[in-house]
């Protein structure tokens, strides 16, 4: 354990690193533009309006609450502070409530969603494409061209073709939200099932589109170590194929598991825009409520929270990474 | 060079791909053609017409028959009248009145109207009926009764409080569709606003693609000229581009989408405007493995021997380095167009798409039918063919890019 603090340390601090960018950008964007959002508000707010002072009013006191009327840096430091607090602002489209309040009742359900269906999508896709490697032959000629074709849905039109198969013309799984409309969540058991059916398509929708993917990169990773030095040296010397094929395996997942890091982000993105098809009260769908109704603090919380997200989740695959990988674990015990 | 592209050409993925890319290329072309006009006009007053052919009636009551006597018309006219609820009526009420239809197919429409007719008694009250199922019965019966009796139609039109007859129409009429003067193909139906879906899409798949095209393009040259300082000059270039290349591969690029198309606002967010953006927010990939790329030729003899001859750096980059990576650049550019139309589609699907009087793209086809909640009415013309596209397009340029990889790599060859 010792021997990993130096890869630790530095893992972390790139953490704590990008961290503080996302936060600077996640301030800076909106207010480099030239649309300035507190206008932009108050003419929402305004519209119809045509007393001139009355609008006028309106835009100091948005420009007071946001802050807009002080210098930037000043503005960055309330920012910051607010952010450590908890205090992401209010809702505009859900007045009074407040926007941590909102996030912290949709993070659960994305989590929930997304975390086991990447991670199984993840699984069988590799599974599938190391078999489609060591097999060749038949399952190779027919994997292939399926996984290469489902990569390329995008997980919304999955979302939507399940959801209409499924949901509509079979009439086997709700059509929308996350538990009946007439349930208040609560840990009856009812409630509980009814939770479990509404998972399912969100959650094989997911999968699905995230297993092509994964089953095309692992075949080729595992043909191109199939086909490496170390596998015709160690068949030469006749150690038993199923040894070697353990060891293949395992050097090929390695790659896998970047590739999970480095694309993460873009799977829980499109996986975000899944979860408005199915009406599911996760992120996707609160940031798609607060882009249709302008909610401003809403959005930048929601953005804000998805950065984080994914951020958490590269370190801990990166850590995860520093232990399987052998070599991260040999350059740290030299050291 | 020549060898090069014969060699791509041979690849059966990258030619699959190549083909289909292709064909829906030369549909975007060719089909604007055939059906000019603007994609977005509005030419139904519904909406969701079903796929079909339109003709217009009023054209066609006036058009010169022909009469045919075809032997299964009455079957097929009856059969396309009475609904399958009203057959259902029509068992339930034998049964209610304790008729044996045993004898009866129940998908045998005319022995079932024969009984119907037979056996129905409007002044029949049967126990425990509520007086609206009566009526309900009542009204069914004049539907029925109807489909039996008329034999003619007239068609008439109102001269000063007279009406005079115009047109009379028998069962044995019928008109040929290409007299008819005005027919209207819709091979996709109409979408929620009334307009032609595959004239809409044809032209949103064009508009679509140049997003991808420009966002790749402007990821590309960003992702290539990073890369070649990073990796070429090295140095304390290196470290500020890696510092900066690591920072926004963690941060997701769909987060940063989403930030600025906001801050940018609806007015300001042309198509050309929301390709850019995702161009800016999609080059660190690119930027990653063309600096590898390049730190590997950097050492390279011919690298050295051209700096030594006082070669600029520009013409060294350009003459001595491209070339060795202009394969990967490629490859990388077509990832780059297939995630950039993606990348539209999801954003429209959000709310952020361009603004949307002026063209279509796919995913605002695809947010329209979504807010108009095509895919739960059964709609399923005004979806479907967009997500297809999507996957087409997507799958095609991905068949490409793995055609070229197992050209260039041969290690990943079958």
């Amino acid at each position: 354990m010792k021997g990993y603090r130096k890869y630790f340390g530095k893992k972390i601090l790139w953490f704590i690193i990008t961290f503080i960018a996302a936060v600077i950008l996640n301030f800076v964007l909106p207010r480099l533009m030239p649309a300035d959002p507190v206008s932009a508000i108050t003419g929402k707010m305004a519209s119809g309006m045509t007393d001139a002072t009355a609008v006028q009013e309106i835009y100091k006191r948005f420009e007071e609450e946001f802050g807009t009327n002080k210098p930037l840096i000043t503005q960055f430091f309330i920012f910051v502070r607010n952010l450590f607090r908890g205090d992401l602002g209010t809702s505009f489209s859900q007045y009074p409530r407040k926007v941590s309040d909102i996030i912290s009742s949709a993070i659960g359900w994305t989590v929930a969603l997304q975390l086991p269906a990447i991670l199984v999508g993840w699984l069988l896709g590799n599974i599938l494409g190391a078999l489609a490697a060591y097999i060749r032959k038949g399952f190779d000629k027919v994997l292939l061209p399926i996984a290469l074709f489902l990569s390329n849905v995008p997980a919304f039109g999955m979302a939507v073709t399940l959801l209409v198969i499924f949901a509509v013309k079979l009439k086997v799984a709700p059509i929308a939200g996350g538990y009946a409309f007439d349930m208040i969540p609560n840990m009856s058991w009812r409630f509980i099932k009814s939770v479990i059916s509404h998972y399912q398509l969100p959650f094989w929708s997911i999968v699905l589109v995230s297993i092509g993917g994964q089953a095309i990169g692992m075949r080729s990773m595992s043909i191109y170590e199939l086909n490496a030095d170390y596998v015709k040296y160690a068949r030469f010397l006749g150690i038993k194929d199923r040894k070697i094929v353990g060891y293949v395996f395992r050097n090929a997942m390695l790659p896998q598991v970047t590739g999970l890091a480095l694309s993460i982000g873009t799977m829980i993105g499109g996986a975000l825009v899944a979860e408005i098809i199915f009406s599911y009260p996760g992120l996707g769908s609160t940031m798609y409520s607060a882009v249709t109704a302008a909610d401003y603090p809403l959005i930048s919380a929601t953005t804000l929270i998805i950065t984080i997200m994914v951020l958490i989740v590269t370190f801990l695959l990166d850590i995860i990474y520093g232990f399987i990988d052998p070599r991260v674990k040999a350059a740290q015990f030299d050291a | 060079m020549k060898n090069t592209l014969r060699q791509v050409f041979h690849s059966s993925k990258f030619l699959t791909g190549f083909l289909i890319f292709a064909a829906i290329l030369l549909t975007m072309w060719i089909y604007p053609l055939f059906n000019p006009g603007n994609p977005l006009e509005m030419i139904g007053v519904g909406t969701f017409a079903q796929p079909g052919t339109y003709f217009s009636l009023y054209d066609a009551a006036t058009t010169r028959t022909e009469t045919l006597r075809l032997p299964d018309a009455d079957e097929k006219r009856i059969t396309n009248l009475v609904s399958d609820a009203d057959r259902a009526a029509m068992i339930e009420w034998f049964g209610l009145m304790e008729i044996d239809v045993s004898e009866v197919d129940a998908t045998d429409i005319d022995a079932l109207l024969d009984l119907w007719l037979e056996h129905y008694d409007p002044s029949v009250k049967i126990k425990g009926m509520t007086q609206a199922r009566r009526n309900f019965f009542k009204r069914l019966d004049k539907n029925l009764r109807q489909i039996r009796a008329a034999d003619t139609l007239l068609v008439m039109h109102q001269e000063e409080e007279e009406l005079v007859e115009k047109a009379r129409i028998t069962k044995t009429d019928y008109v040929n569709v290409s007299d008819v003067a005005n027919v209207k193909r819709l091979p996709l139906g109409t979408d929620n606003f009334g307009r032609d879906v595959l004239k809409e899409l044809v032209s949103a798949t064009g508009t679509s693609i140049v997003i991808g095209l420009i966002a790749g393009t402007v990821a590309t040259l960003i992702g290539l000229t990073l890369g070649l300082l990073a990796g070429y000059v090295g140095g304390l270039a290196d470290d500020i581009i890696m510092f900066i290349t690591n920072i926004f591969t963690v941060i997701p690029g769909f987060v940063l989408l989403i930030l600025i198309s906001y801050s940018i606002g609806q007015d300001q967010r042309g198509a050309s405007v929301v390709a850019i953006v995702i161009g800016l927010t999609s080059w660190t990939w690119t930027a990653r493995s063309v600096r590898s790329q390049v730190i590997s030729l950097r050492n390279r003899d011919h690298v050295n021997l051209s700096k030594l001859s006082g070669h600029s750096l520009f013409r060294i980059i350009l003459t001595d380095i491209l070339p060795y990576i202009a394969s990967y650049v490629v490859m990388a550019f077509i990832l780059q167009v297939s995630s950039g139309i993606l990348a539209e589609a999801q954003l429209s699907l959000l709310g952020l798409g361009p603004k949307t009087t002026v063209t279509p793209t796919l995913g605002l086809m695809m947010n329209w039918a979504m807010l108009y909640s095509a895919h739960t009415n059964g709609s399923w013309w005004a979806y479907f063919p967009v997500i297809l596209t999507i996957t087409l397009i997507s799958f095609s340029l991905n068949l490409m890019n793995t055609g070229l990889d197992q050209v260039f790599n041969p290690t990943l060859r079958d």
